[in-house]
């Protein structure tokens, strides 16, 4: 059970305090309500590029790695399809210090031309590094678009291409920021050895006067029902074959969202996982495969992937993988299979829940789906799912014309 | 609250207090010994009902006579006992939610639980059959053959993976536990008997400790004591093997021709943690390529964006240790970045650091070690670090001191004594 406290400043940001006194240092974690998926299909990876433009100095501070390392502290950010997050860990002492940084990026930026510069560089680096000299590295660049047709989710956090980051302009970034960056967008929570009632003066001393500023209004076009299965086959120079399929799923606030993600880990949660055991194990016909989905806010995917052995036949490989989803689909899981990956889950969650950066971060992320208490109803969730349901969803998910499949060939 | 924002000035930071002001403690370990004379450390902490146990062996790849021998016996371990088959041991721990693994290093390998406390008395027995009577089938050899070296194939066509290898070949030599690396024909010359012998000598037979953290049960002593104190507990010891650097030192590699990095690696060869000046140049490599706000990052990033980051760093070894600089640039600027890198140096070398900035590295290594020893988990692996490594707490508090009393002036002298690039191997992959 995680305990906090919530306030709202007149302005519109909202507060969670956790106290834990059994660390000497405090996190402060802010999560503004923007992902890739509203950006605008042209200029795509702008809210990742935006990610680091936020490191490149404020209205008031120039700099902002600088002060917050003399106070001893550290910070980093990511960017999702749904959501940019930012957290600073700081010993409990230096607490204003994280206040007035952010505060003051929340003010403004400083819209400077160098550092947009420089992070275009950068970012493009960590694309060539990550999407481009990685063997498989552009496979979700053609698994997203081939799976989704409107929404947004086709392209990448990072961006659809080099070309989209490049050309990212200083009036994009000023109007970026001042249509989400706001308080009206953005949850706040301070966690560590703190007090509600210091971390309420320091909110409303740095954070109460920054203009509201409007509240967005999601308005992403949602993907149509799939009524044909989609094929793709690539070449390219990698040395084994792999074969991935994907299936869209539900978004993250339906009910049946908790019965994907048990069934994602009966078929590949751990070494006597099915999919593991029969086409690794017994068959081999995988070096390896996985089973896994990507827990976005609107529905998203689920996806079965594995590199083949050498000489094995993609046809035989996908085949296999159907009978194994045949089985699922047909007869009913055992209680205990379901019982092993609903203690895995349990234990899972009480391993996360052990560093307070991590709980700071889980508060903001169940605040921004909806309220930060159901963080504390989770493992109930999943603990109500039955062995029926898991039928009933292996037979909605696993349908032909519901799959997207990818034969990704070594070309040499 | 009567503050508003008429009354504060954005410009001017907050007051802090300087981190190097701030006591550290680090929580000491109880220890226990077993029957047979193995050593138990464990720290009680933390709130969650969760426990970390650690079984270390002296079973690492520097006790194998022919190459990929300890790591294949560590992975093994879990695929088969006499009673169970691989499917079985994994389904068991599985079961309880809690997680078994395993790695090999270069002078010890381990055996790892992290489970919830209350099904630690269903999760011993197992740990203990994998650690007397595993019998790695045939079968299951073949398969771990098959699939690592598909594995291996994948990461060959990565330049940081090669550039791995290379760099420590180079420092250490090719024969040298450090240096060693790995080819397909390793895994096809590998046999099931082999593998049984070393599991024997260095397991069923071997020398051992055991690491706990978490909320301790109260019966911990008599648990660990009914499974694990009747095993063998040898006197095995990493003694040292000779170092074969290259003669060498520019490297320049090309692994696929529309490669679009480069890996750069450039390193020298450094003495272990008992040595004077190690918790010194932990400093001097901080301020120069150990954080976020140090000079490479500053530079070679910040400034002139040819890189997603840039790292310096001391190898984590107990006999050698090697200092590093690591980065993947666009390969058309790798040799500006590398020609910036030892610009870096001789800044170092010539100007003393100001006192601002070196306010700051103290600050800022201070508050990572606060916030680092956050929670059981990470206090056992400080922990598990100085027992290693053959030291003991007044490491850690001479670390502390280090960081808070080094001058500039040492500083200065420690970079004209190391920084020196013609000590430095230099490889870049593309």
């Amino acid at each position: 059970m995680i305990n906090f406290e919530k306030f709202t400043l007149a302005n519109g940001l909202r507060v969670i305090v956790h106290q834990d006194t059994s660390t000497p240092m405090a996190v402060m974690n802010i999560m503004y309500d923007v992902g890739s998926r509203d950006e605008n299909p042209d200029k795509t990876g702008f809210a990742h590029l935006f990610e680091h433009l936020m490191f490149g100095g404020s209205v008031n501070i120039s700099n902002y790695d600088e002060p917050l390392q003399m106070a001893g502290g550290e910070n980093n950010a990511y960017t999702t399809d749904d959501l940019t997050n930012y957290y600073i860990q700081l010993p409990a002492e230096n607490l204003e210090t994280a206040f007035w940084l952010e505060s003051d990026r929340m003010l403004s930026l400083s819209f400077s031309e160098k550092s947009l510069e420089v992070q275009r560089k950068v970012v493009v680096e960590e694309f060539k590094e990550h999407y481009i000299a990685k063997p498989y590295g552009d496979v979700w660049h053609k698994m997203r678009d081939l799976a989704y047709k409107k929404h947004p989710y086709r392209w990448m956090t990072i961006g659809k291409e080099l070309s989209h980051i490049e050309n990212a302009k200083l009036e994009d970034v000023k109007e970026f920021f001042f249509k989400y960056y706001r308080p009206v967008n953005a949850i706040m929570v301070v966690a560590g050895n703190v007090t509600t009632e210091k971390v309420k003066a320091l909110a409303e001393k740095w954070f109460g006067d920054i203009p509201s500023g409007e509240k967005y209004k999601r308005n992403v076009p949602q993907e149509p029902e799939q009524k044909e299965e989609r094929k793709l086959e690539v070449k390219a120079n990698v040395p084994l074959d792999a074969l991935y399929k994907t299936w869209h799923i539900y978004p993250r606030l339906d009910r049946k969202y908790y019965i994907t993600d048990l069934l994602a880990d009966i078929l590949s949660g751990g070494g006597s996982s099915r999919l593991y055991q029969s086409l690794v194990k017994e068959k081999q016909l995988f070096s390896n495969i996985e089973c896994y989905h990507f827990g976005t806010a609107d529905a998203g995917l689920l996806c079965i992937e594995g590199k083949l052995v050498k000489g094995i036949k993609m046809e035989d490989a996908e085949k296999a993988i159907e009978t194994e989803l045949d089985k699922i689909k047909n007869e009913l899981v055992d209680e205990a299979e379901l019982q092993k990956v609903k203690n895995k889950t349990e234990s899972m969650i009480a391993f996360e829940d052990m560093s307070v950066m991590n709980r700071a971060n889980s508060l903001a992320y169940y605040e921004w789906l909806g309220d930060a208490s159901w963080m504390n109803f989770e493992l109930d969730k999943y603990g109500s799912v039955t062995t029926e349901d898991i039928l009933q969803e292996s037979r909605n998910i696993f349908r032909k014309e519901n799959s997207n499949t990818l034969y990704y060939y070594s070309g040499n | 609250m009567i503050d508003t924002l008429k009354t504060i000035d954005r410009t001017v930071a907050p007051e802090i207090v300087d981190a190097v002001n701030f006591k550290l403690q680090l929580k000491s370990y109880k220890k226990f010994t077993l029957k047979n004379g193995v050593d138990v450390y464990t720290i009680d902490a933390g709130a969650e009902e969760v426990l970390s146990l650690e079984w270390v062996f002296y079973a690492g790849n520097w006790f194998e006579d022919q190459n990929l021998v300890a790591a294949s016996a560590n992975f093994l371990l879990k695929n088969g006992t006499t009673k169970k088959s691989a499917f079985q041991v994994n389904e068991h721990f599985e079961y309880y939610g809690s997680y078994l693994n395993r790695a090999c290093y270069n002078e010890t390998a381990t055996v790892s639980l992290h489970c919830l406390n209350k099904h630690i008395a269903e999760l011993l027995p197992v740990v203990r059959e994998l650690l007397t009577d595993s019998i790695m089938p045939e079968q299951e050899l073949a398969i771990y053959q098959q699939n690592m070296k598909q594995r291996l194939k994948v990461n060959l066509k990565k330049s940081d993976f090669i550039a791995g290898r290379l760099i420590d070949s180079y420092l250490y030599g090719e024969h040298h536990p450090y240096g060693k690396y790995t080819r397909d024909e390793d895994f096809d010359k590998l046999n099931r008997q082999q593998l049984l012998d070393f599991y024997n000598k260095y397991y069923q037979q071997g020398k051992f400790m055991i690491f706990v953290a978490g909320r301790l049960p109260v019966n911990l002593e008599p648990l660990l004591n009914e499974y694990f104190g009747d095993l063998g507990n040898s006197n095995i010891q990493a003694g040292p093997i000779a170092l074969k650097s290259s003669e060498e030192k520019k490297f320049r590699v090309t692994n696929d021709k529309d490669g679009v990095q480069g890996s750069i690696r450039i390193a020298r060869p450094f003495p272990n943690r008992h040595h004077p000046d190690f918790l010194k140049i932990q400093v001097l490599n901080s301020l120069f390529g150990g954080f976020f706000g140090s000079r490479l990052m500053s530079n070679i990033r910040e400034d002139k964006g040819y890189t997603y980051g840039i790292h310096s760093f001391l190898q984590n070894h107990i006999h050698e240790s090697a200092w590093m600089i690591s980065t993947e640039a666009g390969k058309d600027v790798c040799e500006a970045a590398i020609t910036e890198i030892y610009k870096e140096m001789k800044t170092l070398r010539e100007e003393p650091v100001d006192e601002e900035e070196l306010l700051l590295v103290r600050n800022f290594m201070i508050g990572s070690i606060l916030g680092d020893l956050d929670g059981p988990f990470q206090i056992i692996a400080r922990w598990k670090n100085i027992i290693l490594n053959g030291l003991d707490e007044n490491y850690f508090y001479n670390s502390i001191n280090t960081i808070k009393t080094i001058s500039a002036e040492e500083l200065q002298g420690l970079a004209q004594k190391y920084l020196k690039p013609e000590e430095f191997y230099e490889l870049v992959v593309v």
